[in-house]
């Protein structure tokens, strides 16, 4: 059988990839072996864990969720070469404003304050990435700074709100956001995920990798988008808008990130907590990483990221818990030092002229 | 009027100074590693682990000087890998430095279990031993200036690295590689070699960042590095990629969060939080501003590949 070049180079990226991750488990094997424990065991726990149990593979999917949606926003960028590292900024901020709208609109009914709250979440997605988003196309400032810096602003930014204006008394939380606002659990349809806050969101994200897709892939937008991601003069000599095209990416990026904010707030405690994003926003790069910016590619990373942070609690009998982000971290520079042997094997692939 | 007198105290000085040193130390190292072409966000990630190594070496030998030692090997170990990863196989440098705080922040904590048994904080550790210095160990603030060591070790890096980029030949091919390493390469500098330096050294000083925390509160606490790392980078943006004003940059921040506490114990509130968005929003008008960009380095950032 012989292949085209392309399910040649498609076959390498995922084979390369799924390599990278596994040597990544046998690096951090030899930590789990540097405290005295068997790796396998740690290793088969974790399996047995996650996808043998139905409440692990719940607590993966409310895991992967918001990642998904960071992913998305992050991978997006890229696409159109931003490096949005604001996800976490841009979720805490959607998540402020979609608990605000939640528990300050308490009068309107659940099929006007879901999406009030879920348009809010990204809505303070897109305010949070505009003042980067801006500074780029005007004056050329480098998003890679000014969006951490963006997300230490916005954590400042909530920290104040919440201390001074809304916290309940006794806790670091908001009110509860009317009930209007709750979005239902999966443990409702499936008695198997009982206990796991796994939530209808994660339709959401499932519906916005199809959008993705679309909007990449089928639209002039897409195309554009695509075009300068590839060659940024030559799209611009194509008649490209690249500074329209690059503000708009961003915001959607932005928007995106939000989003991830509905997982928890509207999904599981229905309050703006600080602290909410977990490091979502930065693990969401990893995603898109490991994902190689495709929303199919998003979805397996989610679910395995998901899956080691949902481990914590798996191993943590075992091992000191903490080996898991270790092992992401691990993940992140293989998959990461890969990249550049899938490039080379690929260009070997375009010189074998067969 | 009078309580805006108040503040300005020598209390105002020690503070600014205790708060600054880590600040300094990782600027110092961020402006090594970038102007060699490699950005190191990772170091908070070092800050990190030069802070857990310091503690781990002093607990385990007893001796703090041996502490400060293992956090000079932890930080350049793990800046290292950070290095390998972007130098060798051109990696991505800020998802580098991302992965290398998740690894720092794990790292840390599992030993911390591991050793201590404690997913919070470490046993006690004694500091550096103080300096007496006749006459002047009395005098407020040089006193506890001269009298300490780490104080004085970082005065010391401070003209160091200023030199030994601006003065020094291993410096002006530390530049070079970091502003057009095909020229560089082309006149026999070897590119890898200079930008592994210049990683190294800067995980080397970022840790040093690290045991001043550590001494300074004689013990290990779980994310202990609190953003200083990021900070830090602000300072050498806000320094514009010059050590002198970098260590001038993370004074100045220092001097701020030093007001703020001060303001404080005079019983005035200002909110913690806006002093805390200084160098943030600093650093965030001074990029939108112009004059940045001519003044990082060229290739800051990209790989290299040899042809």
């Amino acid at each position: 059988m012989k292949l085209s070049k392309t399910s040649k180079a498609f076959l390498i990226n995922i084979g390369v990839t799924l390599a990278a991750i596994f040597a990544s488990f046998v690096v951090g094997a030899f930590f789990i072996l540097l405290v005295g424990v068997n790796p396998l065991t740690v290793y088969w726990k974790l399996f047995e864990g996650i996808i043998l149990n139905p409440y692990g593979l719940a607590q993966t999917f409310f895991k992967a969720t918001p990642l998904i949606m960071t992913g998305l926003g992050i991978a997006l960028g890229f696409k159109a070469n931003i490096f949005n590292i604001g996800a976490e900024g841009q979720m805490v901020i959607g998540g402020f404003v979609c608990a605000w709208l939640g528990f300050t609109f308490t009068g309107l009914p659940p099929f006007l304050l879901v999406p009030l709250c879920i348009f809010g979440a990204f809505l303070g997605g897109v305010l949070w990435a505009a003042v980067p988003a801006i500074l780029k196309v005007k004056t050329g400032a480098h998003e890679v700074i000014t969006t951490i810096m963006m997300n230490f602003i916005a954590l400042a930014l909530t920290n104040y709100l919440i201390t001074y204006f809304f916290h309940l008394p006794e806790t670091v939380h908001t009110q509860l956001t009317s009930p209007s606002a709750f979005l239902p659990r999966l443990d409702q349809y499936i008695a198997a995920f009982k206990g796991s806050p796994a939530n209808v969101t994660l339709f959401l994200a499932v519906a916005l990798c199809a959008l993705f897709w679309w909007l990449i892939w089928k639209t002039p937008y897409g195309y554009e988008t695509r075009a300068i991601g590839l060659n940024p003069s030559a799209a611009e000599t194509g008649g490209i808008n690249i500074k329209r095209n690059v503000l708009l990416t961003f915001l959607i990026s932005g928007g995106l990130s939000g989003l991830a904010a509905t997982n928890f707030i509207m999904g599981y405690k229905h309050y703006f907590e600080e602290g909410f994003s977990q490091g979502v926003g930065f693990m969401g790069i990893a995603v898109a990483l490991v994902g190689q910016n495709n929303p199919f590619g998003i979805i397996f990373a989610a679910l395995l990221f998901g899956a080691l942070s949902h481990g914590t609690l798996v191993i943590n009998a075992l091992v000191p818990k903490d080996i898991i982000q270790i092992l992401q971290a691990l993940v992140i520079f293989f998959v990461i030092s890969a990249n550049l042997l899938i490039k080379k094997y690929i260009a070997k692939i375009n010189e074998d002229r067969s | 009027m009078n309580e805006f007198l108040q503040i300005f105290t020598l209390a105002l000085l020690s503070t600014t100074i205790r708060i600054s040193i880590p600040y300094i130390l990782a600027a110092l190292g961020a402006t090594v590693s970038e102007l060699g072409g490699v950005v190191n966000i990772g170091l908070e990630g070092l800050i990190l682990i030069g802070a857990f190594c310091s503690v781990l070496g002093n607990y385990l030998t007893g001796n703090p000087w041996l502490g400060v030692l293992c956090a000079i090997a932890g930080g350049m170990f793990f800046a290292g890998l950070h290095a390998v990863v972007c130098i060798k196989f051109r990696a991505n440098q800020i998802i580098s430095g991302l992965a290398l705080n998740i690894m720092a922040v794990g790292v840390t904590k599992f030993f911390l279990k591991y050793f201590f048994h404690s997913s919070s904080n470490s046993g006690r550790i004694s500091g550096l031993p103080k300096w007496d210095i006749p006459f002047l160990s009395g005098v407020p603030v040089l006193g506890d200036i001269v009298s300490n060591p780490l104080i004085l070790i970082t005065i010391l890096l401070i003209f160091a690295v200023f030199y030994a980029v601006y003065k020094t030949p291993f410096g002006l091919r530390l530049r070079a590689v970091g502003e057009n390493p095909e020229a560089a390469d082309t006149l026999g500098v070897n590119v890898y070699k200079m930008r592994y330096a210049g990683v190294l050294i800067s995980g080397a000083l970022a840790a040093l960042g690290g045991v001043w925390l550590a001494y300074d509160q004689h013990q290990f606490t779980d994310g202990m590095s609190g953003g200083r790392g990021y900070i830090a980078l602000t300072a050498m943006i806000f320094g514009k990629w010059n050590p002198l004003l970098a260590t001038l940059a993370s004074l100045f921040f220092g001097f701020a969060e030093a007001i703020q506490i001060q303001l404080q114990t005079i019983g005035v509130d200002l909110p913690v939080q806006f002093i805390q968005m200084i160098p943030y929003v600093l650093t965030i008008v001074v990029l939108a501003g112009s004059f940045s960009k001519s003044t990082a380095p060229s290739a800051d950032g990209v790989p290299y590949e040899k042809e």
